[in-house]
């Protein structure tokens, strides 16, 4: 009895081609080069394969609490003046503890005034509890909040990131969550070996704040003299900062300053900087632009304060201390010694917005492009020599059939490929130990498959009743061994990151297209075989 | 071209020898672990990924000396570094590594390293690769390597569990538990350090051993079905017999492959390949030698506490 095939036949090359579309793209000729540009425009080489520049930065998200809660602290300053509310000061208690703000001595009499106006205005983030011993409300950032502006902080992070990356020129880079501890973010750069440059741009936080100053604006000779003129504490809503070496001091000696910790204008509120030459006095600097709503701000306050100093901060260094001549409006300049490359790396910087919070590297590494060329090269000939063995061995062993096997093997690996494609996934060398485990398990099914042929023609039954008895015996076992792996490998893929997500990756799709070639497509082969066969011959197996 | 048709060997009556032959591997690779952890502080020799540290691959522009390099360092107050040859006659290559302390700048003894080398070497040296790891990430990554792998196989026991039955779950992990063992005991006998390839390899390991296993479990649940009458014991030697030569087969062509990369696959890959030469080898040596004979351990036990015999035959299956 002969079986229509037809219908099958179409199904494997339809199959066939929609995967080598995966791998392959349409390419724009059928030349080696142009093969294998479309080949690596659709299946990504891992850094381990290709070279590059890899790098964990983890995010200090308190940054970016500290910088929301001082904000806090003004607004709540501003309401109690508002309203005419007597209190001694709000102040963050604890370092440590950045999203907690205590306003203290609050006058009893204005003690409930107090708390309507605190949970009016601030009651849907914070949670607000009184102490009636000292008259002090404590304001803590509710949890939801805190995680919402960790979540923020981080999208925010990885935008900027991003953003500094491509004014970079770097080529398809890989800016994403990192899922193995918290608020850490995965930067892979393709191709980058020198990293100190790029890393030193990314990770910049160049802060640009301008503050007013509070003590002497000459500042300080040591944090210790400013101690002594302040009588011995700090108040709480100021702080020390040591002056830039090539800024304020520019004669190398150290000198700190006595700023208000809440700035005028900072970070998101800079647009632009660009470089001034030498002036009439013979000093350089940067020219700044600030936003629009930055610009009024600073214009608000410059206007009402003439005649005081300000201090420029970058990078937590004083650059420049200023006497407000009259009011500005939306730009500036910060005199000082400059190297054309921190002009462009601060220009860049303020173009792409400031990061809301520092970065520190906890990984870092850089493959060399001839390293990366090396471990190819080896494991695709080492790969190449065990397939090719493995392929030669089956025809051996198992003469005809073994071609049903290697056509199996072969379709295999080009629908694995096409998947690749398809998904955008990055083939890296775990990767390859996930196609060898396929390998493995491809051949292993075939062998299942005409060992258990063999049995039962062995049994003493004809061509196409063992052919039918071999595979639906095998079948059983195929589908056990497969999806027991199957699962493990989506459970590597949902848990694992990085090198296990690439193995389990290949795994999962190469079993995936295992169980369709090796059952289906073999199969076939075997009954267009049969129906070409005279009654009674033996196939070869 | 047929091998091993009508092989009728007692496996299971060879059991006290693979029990002794597993024991003494298992124990050799534990004792090893023992001693490297007494040493070390950790079971294991653990490259950089896990342990944390630096790793600088450099490449020299004419021979390099190793006793030189240590000069230079030293000199530079480094005292902590190790050198290893990573493949000095062709391209003049050293592995330096020292570890690391800090998470706060993971890239200060990479540079330490290089400044070192720069003056004491006037040719130019080319940094081929450099790996810095923070010792929390390498924590994070080995607790979390290990979390998956340890979810992977209690996915697969569930999965085995409801297709067979529980114990054949039990029997196939503890048989990959037992290839594991061996081969990270391997590595820690031979001071290889364990790596994030090393951890593919593993992986790879556990699928191979495990896809061994369940083709002889699947024949013994089907011989079970067919022949009611005969003991456990045949039945499971019976099945590894017929399964013998698709066992030797797929197991002889895995070998072949994994051979080819840990000939042809370069230093890079060696850890790598190693895994899976004594992984392939200790996987398809421990689906006949330690996961079969499990069942039959089990039959016996329940047998012994007067339970019903007739399991563990597995469940119907289609």
């Amino acid at each position: 009895m002969k079986k229509n095939l037809n219908g099958k036949i179409a199904l494997i090359i339809g199959t066939l081609l929609v995967f080598l579309y995966g791998i392959f793209g349409i390419p724009k000729g059928v030349s080696g080069a142009a093969l294998e540009q479309a080949i690596t425009q659709r299946i990504h080489l891992g850094l381990d394969l290709r070279g590059g520049a890899h790098l964990i930065l983890q995010v200090v998200v308190k940054d970016a609490i500290n910088a929301e809660t001082d904000n806090t602290v003004a607004r709540i300053e501003q309401a109690m003046a508002d309203s005419h509310l007597t209190y001694t000061q709000v102040l963050k208690p604890d370092p440590n503890t950045p999203q907690t703000i205590r306003v203290e001595g609050v006058d009893p009499a204005h003690s409930s005034a107090v708390s309507s106006e605190l949970s009016d205005r601030f009651g849907a983030e914070y949670d607000i509890a009184s102490n009636s011993n000292d008259h002090s409300f404590t304001l803590t950032m509710k949890p939801s909040q805190l995680a919402d502006l960790e979540s923020r902080t981080l999208d925010q992070s990885i935008e900027t990131i991003r953003d500094r990356v491509d004014r970079l020129g770097v080529s398809e880079p890989v800016i994403q969550r990192y899922g193995l501890g918290a608020n850490e973010i995965l930067v892979e750069l393709p191709g980058v070996e020198d990293l100190d440059r790029i890393k030193d741009i990314i990770q910049s936080t160049s802060r640009l704040e301008v503050h007013e100053v509070a003590g002497n604006p000459d500042g300080y000779a040591t944090e210790q003299e400013a101690m002594t003129s302040l009588g011995g504490t700090i108040p709480p809503d100021e702080y020390l900062v040591h002056g830039d070496p090539q800024g304020v001091s520019s004669d190398g000696t150290d000198r700190v300053f006595l700023l208000k910790r809440v700035s005028i204008v900072g970070g998101r509120d800079f647009r632009d900087a660009s470089a001034i030459g030498p002036n009439d006095s013979g000093r350089q600097g940067v020219n700044f632009v600030l936003t629009n709503a930055g610009g009024q701000r600073f214009y608000d306050y410059t206007s009402s304060h003439v005649g005081t100093y300000m201090a420029i901060v970058l990078g937590d260094r004083v650059k420049n201390v200023a006497v407000i001549q009259s009011a500005i409006r939306d730009n500036g300049q910060i005199e000082g010694q400059f190297s054309k490359e921190q002009i462009d790396a601060l220009s860049l910087t303020l173009r792409t917005g400031a990061l809301p919070a520092s970065l520190i590297p906890i990984e870092q590494r850089t493959v060399g492009a001839s390293l990366g060329a090396d471990s190819i090269r080896q494991g695709v000939i080492a790969a190449i020599a065990g397939t090719l063995s493995v392929m030669f061995f089956m025809l051996l062993y198992y003469r005809g059939a073994g071609i049903n096997a290697d056509l199996a093997l072969f379709l295999n690996l080009v629908i694995l490929l096409g998947f690749m494609g398809f998904s955008q996934s990055t083939l890296t060398l775990p990767g390859i130990a996930g196609v060898i485990l396929t390998i493995g398990m491809g051949v292993d099914s075939n062998v299942l498959i005409f060992e258990r042929i063999r049995e039962e023609m062995r049994a003493g039954k004809g061509a196409a009743q063992a052919v039918d008895q071999g595979f639906a015996h095998a079948w059983v076992t195929i589908v056990d061994t497969h999806v027991t792996t199957i699962v493990s490998a989506a459970i590597l893929f949902m848990f694992g990151t990085g090198p296990v997500k690439g193995f389990a990756v290949t795994l999962f799709f190469g079993l995936l297209a295992n169980l369709f070639t090796a059952v289906f497509v073999s199969r076939v082969i075997f009954d267009s075989h049969l129906n070409n066969m005279k009654a009674g011959a033996r196939i070869s197996i | 071209m047929e091998l091993f048709t009508g092989v009728t060997i007692d496996w299971l009556g060879k059991k006290w020898y693979f029990l002794a032959f597993s024991l003494l591997f298992s124990v050799s690779g534990l004792i090893s672990m023992g001693v490297h952890f007494a040493r070390t502080g950790s079971p294991v020799p653990l490259g950089v990924d896990f342990k944390g540290g630096t790793e600088v691959q450099v490449t020299f522009a004419n021979v390099p000396d190793a006793n030189q390099v240590r000069n230079a360092t030293d000199a530079a107050g480094i005292h902590d570094v190790k050198i290893v040859a990573y493949d000095v006659p062709a391209k003049h290559e050293l592995l330096i590594s020292m570890p690391e302390q800090s998470d706060v700048n993971v890239d200060s003894s990479r540079k330490r390293i290089l400044d070192a080398l720069h003056q004491h070497y006037n040719n130019p040296i080319l940094e081929s690769s450099v790996q810095a790891v923070g010792p929390t990430v390498g924590r994070q990554l080995e607790k979390q390597a290990g979390l998956a792998t340890l979810y992977s196989l209690v996915g697969m026991l569930v999965y085995l569990w409801f297709r067979f039955e529980l114990i054949y779950g039990v029997a196939a992990v503890v048989a990959v538990f037992h290839d594991t063992l061996i081969t990270v005991g391997a590595f820690a006998l031979t001071g290889q350090e364990i790596s994030l390839t090393v951890i593919a390899a593993i992986l790879t390991l556990v699928g191979y051993s495990m896809n061994d296993t369940i083709v002889v479990f699947d024949r013994i649940r089907e011989n079970l079905r067919i022949s009611r009458r005969e003991g456990l014991t045949d039945v499971v030697n019976r099945s590894i017999n017929q399964t013998l030569s698709r066992t030797v087969l797929t197991s002889g062509l895995t070998f072949l492959t994994v051979l080819a990369l840990y000939i042809f696959g370069g230093k890079v890959l060696s850890g790598f390949s190693f895994a899976l030469v004594v992984g392939i080898l200790i996987g398809t040596y421990s689906s006949i030698a330690v996961a079969a004979p499990m069942l039959v351990a089990y039959q016996d036990w329940r047998a012994r506490r007067g339970k019903a015999v007739s399991l563990p035959a597995a469940k119907r299956s289609r």
